[in-house]
């Protein structure tokens, strides 16, 4: 994928925001025509200035787990890193140097979420996705996204991303009594995953994808990234005019907007997206599903905190 | 020749060859023996489920008691093909229902499955025996407690790197007390809580269990207990392998192990705690088969155990291993004949261990058998490649990850070219290869004037024009998969080597440059093959031809095009579409 060097153009296809859809048309013809300049932008492919920023902190930081691990159970790494929902303390590591080489080339990624990554940092840049939190391990513990990747690579099942990061919240509090107790008050969904994927489908596209909600940390990120998911789509179906691109999808979670997002929890019934404190949202969602509003039964939001929604699901 | 003998006689001769391609070849030499043959044919392997239909299948092979089919293309897993693609394995149980009643083996892969297929094998099928799911979604642990309560006479159930929904956990509990048949249990992929009670009885009255792999809530203070009731096993998955530090669950683990006397395979590992690792160090010395592709301890303590088991002939690891854990690897396990290497963090920027390309150097240097490479890593150079082809001239499987699209050897900034090219040029076996890092079209010409034995191609971010793709296409006559993401690769190579893509299973190319006009020529060209664009951004007929499609699928069938797929895929045949079923 061209987009690799930076060409956000080249990048389109697989990806995210068709906003920018007709502009790639064009530029696919260009390309065609163009083929030197294809060349040049291969030869140019390895952004390889970014491997060589070595960051000290990190060294300290690997190594300083590494020691933790050696006494320590499985919870070792959260007495370094009690808290993962600060972002101050979750990365203790000057991280805006990343700030520029991540705006520059990130790039639109497909199926999954990445897409979220993206838009999260051109709003508010938050430190570090939630991905980026504590593993229960030596791996680092300091994951950042790489600048530039895209969907599928590098080439890792998503089943073994899934497994090794695992199943997590249930284990890791079931385990909580054979922990040291010092860390047994951490929040469990901390412990392992690097990332939860879950499905997601939108009335009205017949794509599912999935999402990452270990990449967020807050509702406020995940209905922007589910946002971004699913506007393209959108407009490309819709086929309407360039300017309804923006409105269509808003803040999902603002109960006046087209679409609500609800969740199936981990015992079948379904939520709304936003009732219970995010950490218990992802320790029990199961899938999203972007509904039209206007057939959610009214039932203003909040009013039946964790209880479920007698909605009358047709979208099957 | 045929004539001469009775066909009870060749039916004989035929049951001994076991491979799919002899019988393959048996059935082409005349009619009679393809009569003959197809009628006790009892195994049966369809690499693409599109490929064939269950109708045509059945009519050529009544007798069949053993199935084994793909589904999805190999990039799904990575996330490359949308949600809902396709291969759906219930058209395929619903008919082999009707005409198989003596089924007794079912094997897929990265098919979707439904609870209510799980359910149709459960009734259908009376002496059902074998179900392997590799990579297969869309079922629910209800669905696995049908094939528990209705399958008598169930010896392996496998459920391989499933994703499967987890209703709960009783559905163990399903097996019947007089099932006593089962000789393999695979349940990793399960996440949630199994109701451990239930698992020990299944255990207990399973004398002839080989295989148990547990999943990770399975915890370590219960794995003893399981294992000294199953004393005969020869592959062991451990749960969460951590607890407290205890010296009595220690010991008792401990004892446990030593009773195994038969252990070749252990994997698990899940959240290891070194300091129980010494309680499997009485079956090192037997084990073959080692995944710690879970566990996540430093060096140090994976070296430990690693050099213990001196008969290794296969090893999955993190790169936690780093370069220092292979080379006393490669001094130690003189058998190994399979490495894989995962990267701890493959989306971080920077390093995370000290594994370079050393470390499989050293490998294939210490490691005389080694034929199977998997390996991730962040820095490659030609040199490294060179020495490793030339240190094992016997590599059949070469997977290479540099996980940095594009990168040069980090020496010389020159592309990869030479180094793979040592690679095909080397190793005359070579059936699987993955490349990565820079490379242009030179590495296409050494690979299509050498890999003649190339089965399964996989590339990305490679090559620099059509010339690539062809050196491939035209070259590699083996050649059954070809997999291509991101690549400059065209229209003209692909349409110059139409004809080679029927003697193919697949061809994948996301993110290349070839148009939708090129698409619906090669459809139009080439009855015989399925041309499918999967294109998420709408109707590839409302773009202009020249537009490059975001995804093609290219597959071989003999059963037309198929009437399953999603919106968002398109099959290029539409206006003939009459002709070819006429």
């Amino acid at each position: 994928m061209e987009g690799y060097s930076r060409k956000d153009e080249g990048c389109h296809q697989f990806l995210d925001l068709i906003p920018k859809q007709r502009e790639w048309f064009v530029k696919r013809e260009e390309e065609k025509t163009s083929n030197e300049e294809k060349k040049l932008e291969l030869s140019l492919g390895p952004p390889g200035g970014d491997w060589t920023i070595t960051d000290n902190n990190i060294s300290q930081n690997t190594s300083r787990n590494k020691d933790h691990d050696e006494y320590l159970l499985s919870f070792g790494y959260f007495s370094n890193n009690p808290c993962s929902q600060n972002p101050v303390l979750r990365s203790p590591w000057p991280k805006h140097g990343l700030v520029p080489v991540m705006n520059e080339s990130s790039q639109p990624r497909s199926n999954s979420i990445d897409v979220g990554l993206k838009s999260s940092e051109k709003k508010t840049f938050s430190p570090a996705p939630a991905a980026n939190t504590a593993v229960p391990n030596i791996s680092s513990a300091h994951k950042r996204t790489a600048p530039a990747s895209v969907v599928g690579w590098p080439p890792i099942r998503s089943f073994r991303k899934n497994l090794a990061s695992g199943s997590s919240s249930k284990l890791a509090s079931e385990s909580t009594d054979v922990a040291p107790n010092k860390v047994s008050d951490q929040k469990p969904t901390e412990n392992c995953p690097k990332t939860l994927f879950v499905k997601i489908n939108m009335d009205g596209i017949p794509i599912g994808r999935k999402v990452d909600l270990k990449a967020y940390d807050s509702y406020e990120k995940l209905s922007y990234a589910v946002d971004e998911l699913f506007r393209g789509l959108l407009a490309a179906q819709s086929d309407s005019s360039g300017d309804e691109e923006g409105k269509v999808v808003g803040g999902l979670l603002d109960g006046n907007r087209e679409y609500t997002l609800v969740y199936e929890d981990n015992e079948g019934d379904r939520m709304l997206v936003g009732d219970v404190p995010w950490h218990m949202f992802v320790s029990t969602v199961k899938r999203l599903r972007v509904l039209k509003s206007s057939e959610l039964p009214t039932l203003s939001r909040g009013s039946k905190q964790g209880k479920q929604l007698s909605i009358d699901d047709s979208h099957k | 020749m045929a004539y001469s003998f009775p066909e009870e006689v060749l039916e004989h001769v035929f049951s001994f060859l076991s491979s799919d391609k002899d019988r393959n070849s048996v059935s082409l030499v005349c009619k009679s023996w393809y009569e003959i043959e197809r009628w006790c044919r009892r195994r049966i392997f369809v690499g693409n489920c599109y490929a064939v239909s269950p109708g045509i299948v059945i009519r050529r092979f009544p007798e069949v008691r053993a199935v084994e089919m793909k589904g999805k293309p190999h990039f799904a897993d990575f996330n490359l093909v949308p949600e809902g693609w396709g291969g759906y394995v219930y058209p395929w149980i619903a008919a082999m229902s009707a005409a198989y009643p003596l089924l007794e083996e079912i094997k897929l892969k990265r098919m979707v499955v439904t609870d209510e297929c799980l359910e149709l094998i459960s009734k259908s099928f009376k002496n059902f025996k074998v179900l392997v799911l590799s990579s297969c979604e869309g079922f629910t642990t209800d669905g696995l407690a049908s094939i528990a309560a209705n399958c008598r006479h169930l010896r392996e159930l496998d459920l391989r790197e499933s994703e499967v929904e987890d209703l709960s956990g009783h559905w163990l509990s399903h097996f019947p007390d007089n099932c006593t048949s089962l000789v393999s249990l695979n349940m990793s992929c399960l996440g949630s809580e199994v109701s451990f009670s239930a698992l020990e009885r299944l255990v207990a009255r399973s004398p002839n269990l080989r295989t148990l792999r547990l999943n990770r809530a399975v915890p370590l203070e219960k794995l003893a207990n399981l294992i000294r009731r199953a004393p005969q096993l020869v592959e062991l998955g451990t749960g969460a392998y951590s607890a407290e530090i205890r010296s009595d669950i220690l010991l008792n683990l401990t004892e446990a192990f030593s009773a195994c006397k038969q252990l070749k395979g252990l994997s698990g590992f899940w959240d290891v705690v070194p300091a129980y690792l010494p309680a499997m160090y009485s079956v090192c010395s037997g084990i073959t088969s080692l995944n710690l592709s879970y566990a996540t301890i430093q060096s140090f303590d994976l070296v430990k155990l690693v050099t213990q088991c001196r008969n290794l002939q296969r090893l999955w690891v993190l790169d936690y291993i780093e370069d220092s854990g292979l080379e006393a690897l490669a001094s130690s396990c003189k058998d190994l004949q399979e490495l894989r290497v995962f990267p701890s963090d493959p989306f971080g920027a920077e390093p995370n261990v000290s594994l370079t390309e050393q470390g499989l150097v050293s490998v294939s240097k210490g490691c005389p058998k080694l034929q199977s490479v998997l390996y991730f890593c962040r820095q490659m150079s030609n040199a490294a490649l060179i020495s490793i082809a030339k240190n094992r001239p016997k590599m059949v499987r070469f997977r290479l990850c540099i996980i940095e699209p594009r990168a040069p050897d980090y020496l010389t900034l020159e592309p990869l070219d030479a180094g793979f090219g040592a690679i095909v040029e080397n190793c005359k076996e070579l059936r699987r290869l993955s490349l990565s890092g820079l490379l242009t079209d030179r590495v296409f010409k050494y690979i299509g004037t050498h890999a003649k034995k190339l089965e399964m191609l996989s590339i990305a971010f490679a090559g620099d024009s059509d010339l690539g793709l062809h050196h491939v296409l035209s070259g590699c006559e083996s050649l059954r998969k070809l997999e291509i993401r991101d690549c400059p690769f065209g229209d003209k190579a692909l349409l110059a080597n139409a004809a080679k893509l029927e003697t193919m299973r697949s061809l994948w190319m996301s993110s290349c440059s070839v148009s939708y006009g090129a698409c619906k020529l090669l459809g139009q060209k080439m009855p015989r093959l399925n041309v499918e664009v999967i294109d998420e951004r709408g109707p590839p007929d409302s773009r202009p031809d020249s537009c490059p499609v975001e995804r093609l699928y290219v597959y071989r069938t003999v059963a037309g095009r198929r009437i399953d797929m999603p919106g968002f895929v398109w099959t290029m045949d539409d206006e003939d579409s009459g002709l070819r079923f006429s």
